[in-house]
C-alpha cells in the first residue's frame, strides 16, 4: 500500500538526508522503522503522509501516485492513514475527549453517533477519568495515549506511529505495543518508528525497516 | 423531515446551540482567543454604523425631496401686476376663471386682498396700510394628476387676456431640487461604498491574522483528514459570529440614533419655527424603510464578514503545498 523507488530528500539546500530509499509496505503487515536519532525516521514518516515532498523518486500509495494527486485525493488518502506524532500534536484548547473525536468530527459526523466509541477507547488506554481535561494538563505518558488514541478512532488501513513508547514506562508500553497488535491482527498495516531495542524484541517476528547514513536497510 | 432536521442542526451549529447532553461541548476549532475578536467586532460595528447613517440620510432625503417635488408639481401660480388703468381684482377674479375652464386644472384660488396682505406680513409687519403699495396678486392653480396641464397654451391665453399675468410652473424650483436631492443620494452611496471596502478590508486582515496564528491548528486538521471547504467553513463560522455581533451594535446605535432624531424632529416641529421647517421638508417623517434598511445592513454584513473570511482562508489553504 505504500511504495517508495529510489526517493531522496534534502531539507533546503542541505545534504541529502534520505538517498535512494525503495521499500514496500504491504497490506496488513507490521514493521518497526529504527535507527539513531537524526537518521530520518521522522523524516521518511512525514513523507508517506505527503507533508513533504520528495526531491527525488516516486511515491505510491494505495496504488496511485502520490507525487501528482490534488488536493481532493490527499485528504481522501489522509483519511486512510492513522499518525501518532513524536511531538503530539493535540489541540490544547480541546479536551482529550475532542481531541480523540477530531479525526470523526471533520469527518462531519455527528457527536451522538461517536460518543460511546470514543469513550470507550479513552478507558482503554486508561484516560478515561483525563476525558475533560486539556493537553497542557496531561502528563507526557497520558498525552502519548491520547494522540495514540486519536490515530486508532478511524481504524485506519495504515497507522504510522513515531516514537509511540517514548514517554511511557516499560509496562504501559508494553500494553501500548498490545493495543498496535490488536489493531494489527484486525487488518491495519502498522510501522512503528522507535529506537527503543526493549520494545521491538518483544514483537520478534517484525520486520524491521533501519535506516543509517540516509539509507535503508531492511530485515525481514 | 430528515431534511429539515439537517438544515436545523445546521443552523444550530452556526448559531452555537449545543445539541443534546453531548460530551463534547461542540468547542470551536479555531480558539476564540487566537482571533482579533473585540477589535474585528468593534471596526465591524462602527462600520455598519456608518453605512446605516448613509443609508438612512439616502432614504430620508430622497423621500422627502420626492414628497415635496409631489406636492410642488401638483400647483402652479399666477402672479398679476397692478397695472396703471386697470382693475386688478376683475383681472385676478378673470385669471381663476380662464384657469379654471382650462384642462388639467382642479381649482384656482385668487387671494384676496387682505389675504395677499397677510402673506406680505411677516416681511412688512402689521398694521402697515398696504392699500397705496403695488402688491401683486396671486392665484394658486392646483392640478389634476390624471390630465396634463398644458402650460404654454394657458401662458398664452392668460397674457393675452390679462397684461401683467404671468405663469409660473415652478419648474426651476423642480429641477433644482431634483439635482439637489440626486446629489445627496449619490454622496450617501459613495460614503456607504468606501465604508463596506473598508469592513471588507478589515475583515480580510483579521483572517489573514487569525491564519497565521492557527497555522499550527490548520496543519493538524489536514493531517486528520479534514478537507479545505471544512476548515475554511471553520473560519466563516467564527467571523459569521463576530460580524453578527458587531453588525447588531452598529445597526442598534444606529436605529436608537434615527429614532433620537424623529423624536427630537417630532418636538421641534411643534415650535412655531418647526412649521416652516415642516412647510420646507414635507413631513420629516422616517418612513419603515429606514429601519428595514439597517436591519438588512446588518444581515448582510454578518454574511460578507463570514463569506470573505472563508474566501480568504479557502484560498490561502489552496496556495499551501
Ligand atoms: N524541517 C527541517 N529542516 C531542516 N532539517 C531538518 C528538518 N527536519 C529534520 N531535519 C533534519 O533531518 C535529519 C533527520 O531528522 P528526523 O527528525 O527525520 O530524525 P529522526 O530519525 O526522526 O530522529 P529522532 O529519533 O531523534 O526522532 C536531522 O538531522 C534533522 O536535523
Ligand atoms: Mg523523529
Amino acid at each position: 500500500m505504500v511504495r517508495f523507488e529510489n526517493v531522496g530528500l534534502r531539507y533546503g539546500m542541505g545534504t541529502e538526508i534520505l538517498k535512494d530509499i525503495s521499500f514496500a509496505i504491504e497490506p496488513q503487515s507490521f514493521q518497526f522503522l529504527t535507527g539513531p536519532s537524526g537518521a530520518g525516521k521522522t523524516t521518511l514518516l512525514r513523507l508517506i503522509l505527503l507533508s513533504l515532498r520528495p526531491t527525488r523518486g516516486l511515491i505510491s500509495l494505495f496504488g496511485r501516485d502520490a507525487l501528482s494527486l490534488d488536493k481532493a485525493a490527499i485528504t481522501d488518502l489522509r483519511r486512510r492513514i492513522g499518525v501518532v506524532f513524536q511531538d503530539f500534536r493535540l489541540l490544547d484548547h480541546l479536551t482529550t475527549y475532542e481531541n480523540v473525536a477530531l479525526p470523526l468530527r471533520v469527518r462531519g459526523k455527528e457527536e451522538a453517533s461517536y460518543r460511546a466509541e470514543v469513550t470507550e477507547l479513552l478507558r482503554w488506554v486508561g484516560l478515561g477519568d483525563r476525558m475533560h481535561i486539556l493537553p497542557p494538563v496531561l502528563s507526557g505518558g497520558e498525552k502519548q495515549r491520547a494522540v495514540i488514541a486519536r490515530a486508532l478512532i478511524v481504524r485506519p488501513a495504515l497507522l504510522l506511529a513515531d516514537e509511540p513508547t517514548g514517554n511511557v514506562d516499560p509496562s504501559l508500553a508494553r500494553r501500548l505495543l498490545r493495543l498496535f497488535t490488536e489493531l494489527h491482527k484486525s487488518g491495519t498495516s502498522v510501522v512503528i518508528a522507535t529506537h527503543d531495542l526493549a520494545l521491538m524484541d518483544q514483537f520478534d517476528g517484525a520486520r524491521r525497516l533501519v535506516l543509517g547514513d540516509g539509507r535503508l536497510h531492511i530485515f525481514d | 423531515m430528515n431534511m429539515f432536521a439537517e438544515a436545523w442542526g445546521r443552523v444550530k451549529a452556526i448559531l452555537g446551540v449545543k445539541s443534546g447532553p453531548g460530551i463534547g461541548r461542540d468547542q470551536a476549532l479555531v480558539p476564540a482567543s487566537s482571533i482579533a475578536g473585540r477589535a474585528l467586532v468593534t471596526v465591524v460595528a462602527i462600520m455598519t454604523f456608518l453605512a446605516s447613517l448613509a443609508a438612512g440620510a439616502a432614504i430620508l432625503i430622497g423621500d422627502a425631496s420626492s414628497a415635496w417635488q409631489d406636492q410642488v408639481a401638483r400647483e402652479m401660480t399666477i402672479q398679476i401686476r397692478p397695472t396703471a388703468g386697470r382693475d386688478i381684482e376683475a383681472d385676478s377674479a378673470k385669471a381663476a376663471q380662464l384657469a379654471e375652464k382650462t384642462p388639467g386644472v382642479a381649482a384656482a384660488r385668487a387671494y384676496t386682498k387682505d389675504q395677499s396682505e397677510a402673506l406680505l406680513q411677516p416681511w412688512l409687519g402689521a398694521g402697515l396700510d398696504l392699500s397705496e403699495l403695488p402688491v401683486p396678486r396671486l392665484i394658486t392653480v392646483s392640478l389634476t394628476p390624471k390630465t396634463r396641464l398644458d402650460a404654454t397654451a394657458l401662458r398664452r391665453t392668460l397674457a393675452a387676456a390679462i397684461p401683467g399675468a404671468s405663469l409660473d410652473d415652478h419648474r426651476l424650483w423642480l429641477e433644482r431640487l431634483a439635482v439637489m436631492a440626486r446629489t445627496v443620494v449619490a454622496g450617501a452611496a459613495v460614503i456607504f461604498a468606501l465604508v463596506l471596502v473598508a469592513m471588507v478590508l478589515a475583515v480580510a486582515f483579521a483572517t489573514r491574522g487569525a491564519m497565521a496564528g492557527n497555522r499550527e491548528i490548520i496543519e493538524i486538521l489536514h493531517y486528520v483528514g479534514a478537507a479545505d471547504a471544512y476548515i475554511s467553513r471553520q473560519f466563516q463560522r467564527r467571523f459569521f459570529r463576530l460580524g453578527l455581533r458587531g453588525g447588531a451594535i452598529g445597526a442598534g446605535a444606529a436605529i436608537i440614533s434615527f429614532l433620537a432624531l424623529s423624536t427630537v424632529s417630532s418636538w421641534w416641529r411643534a415650535t412655531p419655527s418647526g412649521e416652516q421647517v415642516d412647510v420646507m421638508f414635507g413631513d420629516f417623517n422616517l418612513s419603515p424603510n429606514v429601519y428595514a434598511a439597517i436591519i438588512l445592513i446588518a444581515a448582510a454584513v454578518a454574511i460578507l464578514t463570514g463569506y470573505v473570511s472563508r474566501t480568504i482562508v479557502f484560498r490561502h489553504l489552496r496556495d499551501l503545498t
